[in-house]
């Protein structure tokens, strides 16, 4: 008989709330320590760039190492740019919540590098098909704050007609797929839409993202599955920001391994890269955008990073993590980041910064006085009427038997 | 004109498509190579080309939400799930996603999809080669459910939800892929060569999801089915001498509401007859139309002949399946004998 009496493992975080936040036990690589392979290598020769780290920016913000990407001073004051829109229209829209102007918000605060370097590393028509959690992409590919306003505030302008909750956006235009807050159930069909692009012989490739916890529902093992059997052209990202509301990424098993290292098994490529690193997210999906472009498949990428804030607009974080994790942070905040680097390289002063920051606020209070003037939930909404319109491409008897069954608009 | 079983002429359906739309592809568990495990989609991948025609993973959910990706892409694929008992892992995909793709991006997205699956007792499959589940199809606003009855309809539906510009879950009833099969287990299957549904055209036909056929006319009551149930209905009409009209739905969503109350009002007397278990099966929902509908021209209460509330057993089948029997015994309830 066996000496060992058997006991249930349950995870646990290190730290909880009241006690001091304690990010020790990661192992943070120094930026520009790995290699960066050619986009056609065998996945079997890339397992150290899913249990390792890409990083790029040093302490003191220089680019280092093999993993820099060809990115212009221009291009990475417009990645700049749109992190700080992303930011302040997310202080906005946060705000517009609390004073009761909206049902719900969900803030992607000190995951802003995640969407914006992914934006410009994609092309404009790939397209994405990504969380709630990603407002970046949208804003990074010009979508009209407006119109995401608009729609946070399901106003008659809500170019989604008031069906969806807050942050749920949808601009075919901009290449982004309509938004479930199912989670993960889009992963899949990014593989499927990157299969059909492969099918017509297209160039586009398409890209898709789940948090941490996410990667635990079985639809992540059909999209690896589907992905590399069938070779599809796709980016398929998990944002890891160590938290899936209450739950800590232990949970989805980061306990064992990265969250990149799930890739190996597939025979897919697997980088595990510094999320907060505006410069190493930039390079690792060119590579991976690169290498599907190239017709040689998915890549899967954790983007490793810290979910600085709340859930959601009903979530209260000082319940289950220390209050200090966010300041804890070992791996900094994106914006403050790049802005170091930019300054470093003298591609953009303090006055300079200064002067971005001011022009990005005005542009969100701008947008915000013209979408609340428009008019904010409960205020303004579209036609009642509409409520029928798109079930299907035609209504059938029943659809419009019950618009008939309506009140009348007062 | 052609004599095709409805494995044929499903066959033809998808044949038709493939050549008609290059857009149109066909996929799913040993599909391919194969030509899948009830053959139709046989000599598809050898005529069209692996690309048009291939297998895929043991993955329902994947296999759908793959068709979705490529559904919003443009391309009109056609995926089957190899038993309707195994479309439960895609029902996530078919409920949160493809039937509300359309409403939440308000029309920026849709996605023409068919997911075809076998569907339907009577074959000695026990509780996992069995199973009915429309119900839990037609419940969900955005998605079309739609169940033939012959090889001519088949191929007819089928094509028109290869058309249609929305999600449509097709059914096939397995019983009848090789013949008319009336319930009666123990006497030899007619083929669907002696049977005018059997009559097949070879090239492109519609059939409009949303209309009825009636299968039978009468004046005494109405007898309302769908898929192996027309034909065990007409068998019940024609053994007891009873002069019903039978309705072939061949869709449950959209529903062909006109034929059914205009036959129920003219008849006064209906009964509802479906594979599928009673409590909350697609009957109950007919039950409550006809209630809404018909009221004062009723003679007797509407009667449902259904699956009893037992998951599907395999040694007593032609207990639980509802046989002509039965039928005829709802009927003359109904006509109050």
């Amino acid at each position: 008989m066996s000496e060992v009496q058997l006991s249930l493992h349950i995870p646990e975080p290190l730290r909880r709330p009241g006690e001091r936040a304690d990010f020790s036990h990661l192992r943070i690589p120094p930026a520009g320590a790995l290699a960066r392979p050619p986009v056609d290598a065998p996945a079997g020769e890339l397992h150290e760039l899913a249990y390792g780290l890409i990083r790029v920016l040093d302490e003191e913000g220089h680019a280092v190492g093999a993993w820099q990407p060809a990115a212009s001073p221009d291009t990475l004051c417009r990645g700049l740019r749109a992190m700080l829109l992303t930011r302040a229209f997310d202080e906005r829209m946060s705000r517009a919540q609390r004073q009761g102007r909206t049902s719900f918000y969900l803030k992607s605060r000190g995951e802003e590098a995640v969407a914006c370097a992914q934006a410009l590393a994609l092309e404009p028509d790939d397209m994405c098909f990504a969380s709630y959690r990603q407002p970046g992409l949208l804003i990074a590919r010009g979508y009209p704050l407006v119109e995401m306003m608009n729609q946070v505030f399901s106003n008659a302008r809500d170019p989604l007609k008031g069906r969806q909750l807050p942050v749920l956006y949808s601009s075919r235009r901009h290449g982004f797929f309509t938004l479930s807050a199912n989670v993960a159930t889009q992963y899949c069909q990014a593989v499927g839409w990157a299969m059909a692009s492969a099918y017509r012989g297209d160039h586009r490739i398409a890209s898709a993202w789940v948090g941490e916890g996410s990667t635990a529902e079985g639809d992540f093992h059909h999209v690896l599955t589907f992905a590399a059997v069938y070779r599809a052209p796709v980016v398929l990202n998990i944002v890891n920001n160590q938290w899936a509301i209450s739950s800590f990424a232990g949970l989805a098993g980061a306990e064992t391994a990265p969250f990149a290292a799930r890739a190996i098994g597939y025979g897919l490529p697997g980088l595990r890269v510094d999320g907060n690193d505006f410069l190493a997210v930039l390079a690792a999906t060119a590579w991976a955008s690169a290498r599907a472009r190239a017709n040689l498949g998915a890549t899967v990428i954790e983007l490793f990073t810290y979910r600085a804030e709340s859930h959601s607009s009903s979530d209260d974080p000082s319940k289950y993590r220390p209050a200090d994790e966010p300041q804890a942070w070992p791996l900094g905040d994106p914006i403050e980041r790049l802005r170091r680097h930019l300054g470093r390289s003298g591609a953009l002063s303090d006055a300079q910064f200064e002067a971005l920051r001011q022009e990005t606020d005005a542009a969100v209070r701008e947008a915000a006085r013209e979408a609340e003037a428009i008019g904010t939930l409960g205020k303004s909404r579209a036609d009642p009427a509409t409520l029928f319109e798109d079930v299907f491409e035609q209504p059938d008897w029943r659809l419009v038997e019950q618009a008939r069954r309506l009140a009348p608009r007062e | 004109m052609a004599r095709m079983s409805m494995v044929q002429a499903l066959n033809s359906a998808l044949d038709v498509m493939l050549a008609r739309d290059p857009d149109v592809l066909v996929f799913g568990e040993d599909v391919g190579y194969f030509g899948g495990v009830f053959r139709v989609t046989e000599g598809l991948q050898r005529k069209h080309g692996r690309r048009r025609c291939f297998d895929a993973p043991i993955a329902e959910g994947g296999i759908v939400a793959a068709a979705i990706g490529m559904a919003a892409y443009g391309l009109r694929p056609v995926v089957e799930i190899q038993f309707a008992d195994y479309i439960l892992p895609a029902y996530d995909q078919l409920v949160s996603e493809a039937a509300r793709i359309r409403y939440r991006s308000a029309g920026e997205f849709h996605v023409p999809l068919v997911v075809r699956a076998p569907y339907g007792g009577g074959v000695f499959g026990g509780q996992t080669h069995s199973q009915s589940p429309e119900a839990i199809f037609a419940h969900v606003a955005g998605l079309k459910t739609v169940i033939p009855s012959n090889p001519y309809d088949a191929k007819g539906l089928l094509i028109s939800a290869i058309l249609d510009q929305d999600p449509v879950v097709f059914f096939e009833p397995k019983r009848l892929y090789g013949g008319p099969f009336d319930g009666h287990h123990d006497r030899p299957l007619t083929a669907w060569a002696q049977h005018p549904g059997g009559e097949v055209p070879e090239d492109f036909y519609t059939i409009p999801l949303g209309q009825a056929a009636i299968a039978r006319p009468g004046n005494e009551l109405t007898v309302l089915a769908y898929g192996t149930m027309v034909h065990v209905a007409l068998a019940a009409v024609a053994e007891s001498g009873l002069d019903a009209e039978v309705i072939d739905l061949r869709t449950l969503v959209p529903l062909d509401i006109e034929a059914v109350t205009c036959s129920v009002r003219r008849t006064g007397r209906c009964v509802i007859v479906h594979e599928a278990p009673r409590t909350g099966g697609f009957g109950a929902e007919l039950c409550a139309l006809i209630e809404e509908r018909c009221f004062e021209y009723l003679e007797a209460p509407t009667e449902r002949v259904a699956g009893f509330d037992t998951p599907y057993p395999h040694a007593f089948e032609w207990d639980y399946f509802p046989g002509p029997h039965r039928v005829v015994e709802a009927m003359r309830r109904v006509l109050g004998e």
